[in-house]
């Protein structure tokens, strides 16, 4: 539906320069719920003002069903933004602002009084409609700012760090919401964040961009469990790296050896051959194990507890620091105190191998 | 409440007065006192040689607003004096929409600057503060008398092959005061737009909105305590100015203020000066109170 293809933009000039977005490249698809998400200066949100209008890029080019979306001015195209500061008109009621964009297409009356009542049905803010903007709480202005962004019926929702100004709770209310909204709707989302929980719980798919570019596209599981290379695997979620040597690689499977010698079977990233020298294990798939059974040995140095869990971080021999994370189940082997010398195993397969 | 914190209390007023007090003594003194003689000057007859005779008299009221025939005592309407005052207010305001056409783009600019280029052009804006009144008007006079340099310039470029006439008219007045007022306009503008989020400008585009309507329906409405505070600090003064219409009109086009000073100068009628006086106070409030009043019920019907 919105095919980007090698979009550029760089800023000032000479010694100056800054590369936002480097030769991005993406298609996404009608009604899904696509995030961008990346740590800050990544270029996310410089590629969501692309698709908005706001940001010119320098190269490459943006179309919306075969049209260019490039050529028209923001007010031109059929995409609204919900805005991180929410950006709400301080001069307007609640019920001003959502009908702002319908005034602006010049809807007929009834209609638009119609769909405003709808929208605000839609966020739950009847009870508001008259407040000025100032007079309601945070998460009802991130509401009305979502009500006033779906109330032209927009192809594409932008959606830029919208919750990140809320509390936690309210924050995993509104990730719900959202998504509900997105079903209900059958609208495309392209949401912004730099928060991988909240990428990981609501897309259908991730870009994962560092740098002005993006490093892997992929479902939330995808990315997850099959992280393209070190930075992805270290930007989502917890991760240990060992160093390793792949013996042989075939297809996606590869056998590699460990620095204690022991040789496990492991995913090989993307086809690559050859040159895998890190081994990227989540912390949730290992486990505390005695020292004799263990495919690496250390010493635990630490045990941070977490109600659910408890995280033992665990130097080993070759001095690479290993977390694994166990919940707290009395069948577990948990007898493990700070300072007693430990091994660590994982299970063959989970591990995977990434070229740094 | 406890004694103590009676007692805080009691302080914390007699230290707001004592704060307030050397500013209330100049008010008070500066101010209400002069306005008050004033006031008791326009009700006593003049003298003969200026000053006052402490003797009560309507006169000079009376004679703001109507004149007595010399010869058959028929009452008719001051023509001098009304002509005097419609000119002041209607050279005022188009001063002040002048400077709204000017300064509005300018306080624009500026506050769309980066941060650190925007003390840059504030202080271009603020220069002409630091020179003289009556050097600054002298210099617009320079610009646009018959020789000057406009008349130059377009005579030399053959655009016209007489001087036009501008020096000692009602429009070299305008210019003058515009020019010496439009940084009164610029500088609130310029205040309230820098407060702008430039994300709502964002906001009313990504909505659909044209230029024009993100001006008028987002703009507008955000600036208008600037737009309201700029108007009222351009307006005011023009309706009270002095040295420009002095200088620019040449003395044959009076402004309100031209006329007092005559009555205490060369007219030797110093409560009718009074009076003048009083009426263009009145005329600033009353217009001040019209302006805030209308600007105010449009905010209500906007929200």
């Amino acid at each position: 539906m919105i095919e980007i293809s090698g979009v550029s933009k760089t800023y000032g000039t000479g010694k100056s320069r800054f590369l936002a977005l480097d030769d991005v490249s993406v298609t996404i698809a009608q009604n899904e719920f696509f995030t961008l998400l990346g740590p800050s200066g990544c270029g996310k949100t410089t590629l969501l003002r692309v698709i908005a209008g706001f940001v010119d890029p320098t190269a490459g080019s943006v179309t919306m069903e075969g049209q260019d979306l490039l050529r028209s001015p923001p007010h031109h195209r059929p995409v609204n933004t919900v805005f991180q500061s929410y950006a709400l008109f301080p001069h307007l009621t609640v019920r001003q602002n959502i009908s702002f964009g319908l005034e602006m297409l010049g809807k007929p009356k009834d209609e638009i009084a119609q769909t405003v009542g709808e929208m605000m049905a839609l966020v739950q803010m009847e009870q508001m409609a008259d407040r000025e903007t100032s007079q309601i709480s945070g998460g009802q202005q991130q509401r009305v700012a979502l009500a006033r962004a779906l109330a032209p019926k927009p192809k594409v929702l932008l959606l830029d760090e919208p919750l990140s100004a809320l509390d936690f709770k309210l924050r995993k209310e509104m990730q719900i919401e959202l998504k509900r909204l997105q079903t209900e709707t059958g609208i495309t989302f392209v949401f912004v964040t730099h928060d991988q929980e909240e990428a990981l719980t609501m897309s259908d798919r991730i870009a994962v961009m560092n740098a002005g570019s993006i490093r892997q596209i992929g479902s939330p599981r995808d990315i997850y469990d099959h992280p393209a290379e070190r930075f992805v695997a270290d930007f989502i979620g917890d991760t240990n790296f060992l160093p390793v040597e792949v013996l042989s690689s075939e297809g996606t499977e590869a056998q590699v050896r460990l620095g204690s010698g022991q040789r496990i079977a492991a995913r090989a990233g993307d086809g690559r051959e050859g040159g895998g020298v890190t081994l990227a294990v989540r912390p949730e798939h290992a486990r505390i194990v005695p020292e004799a059974e263990g495919l690496a040995a250390g010493r635990l140095s630490n045990l941070v507890y977490f109600g659910t869990d408890t995280h033992y971080h665990v130097d080993l021999d070759d001095g690479t620091r290993f977390v694994v994370r166990a919940q707290n189940n009395p069948d577990m082997f948990q007898h493990a105190a700070q300072g007693d010398r430990v091994g660590i195993a994982f299970p063959g397969g989970v591990g995977q191998v990434l070229r740094d | 409440m406890s004694d103590l914190a009676r007692k805080r209390d009691r302080r914390e007023a007699r230290n707001r007065w004592l704060l307030l007090a050397p500013a209330l003594t100049i008010l008070i003194f500066a101010a209400s006192g002069p306005l008050l003689i004033t006031l008791v000057y326009s009700f006593l007859t003049a003298g003969d040689y200026g000053g006052v005779r402490w003797e009560f008299s309507t006169d000079a009221w009376f004679n703001v607003f109507l004149q007595r025939d010399i010869f058959d005592d028929t009452l008719s309407f001051a023509d001098a004096h009304l002509s005097i005052f419609w000119r002041s207010v209607k050279l005022s305001l188009l001063t002040t929409i002048g400077a709204i056409i000017l300064g509005f783009p300018t306080a624009y600019f500026i506050a769309t600057r980066p941060k650190h280029q925007r003390d840059f052009w504030m202080l271009l804006i603020i220069i002409p503060f630091w020179t003289n009144l009556l050097i600054r008007t002298f210099a617009v006079m320079e610009l646009i008398r018959n020789e000057g340099t406009l008349n130059t310039f377009l005579i030399s470029i053959g655009v016209i092959d007489e001087p036009l006439q501008i020096l000692f008219t009602e429009t070299a007045i305008m210019i003058g005061m515009l020019y010496v007022y439009l940084p009164l306009m610029v500088l609130p503008l310029y205040a309230s737009m820098e407060r702008l989020e430039f994300s709502l400008i964002e906001a009313g585009y990504d909505l659909y909105a044209s230029r024009f309507a993100v001006l008028r329906r987002i703009i507008l409405p955000l600036v208008k305590p600037g737009l309201i505070a700029g108007s009222i600090l351009v307006f005011v003064p023009s309706l009270g100015a002095y040295v420009t219409p002095r200088v620019m009109g040449g003395g044959k086009q009076l402004m309100l203020g031209n006329l007092i000073e005559l009555q205490f100068g060369q007219g030797r009628n110093w409560p009718l000066g009074a009076a003048l006086s009083i009426t263009l106070l009145a005329t600033v409030m009353v217009a001040l109170l019209f302006y805030v009043r209308a600007a105010g019920r449009e905010e209500v019907s906007h929200g």
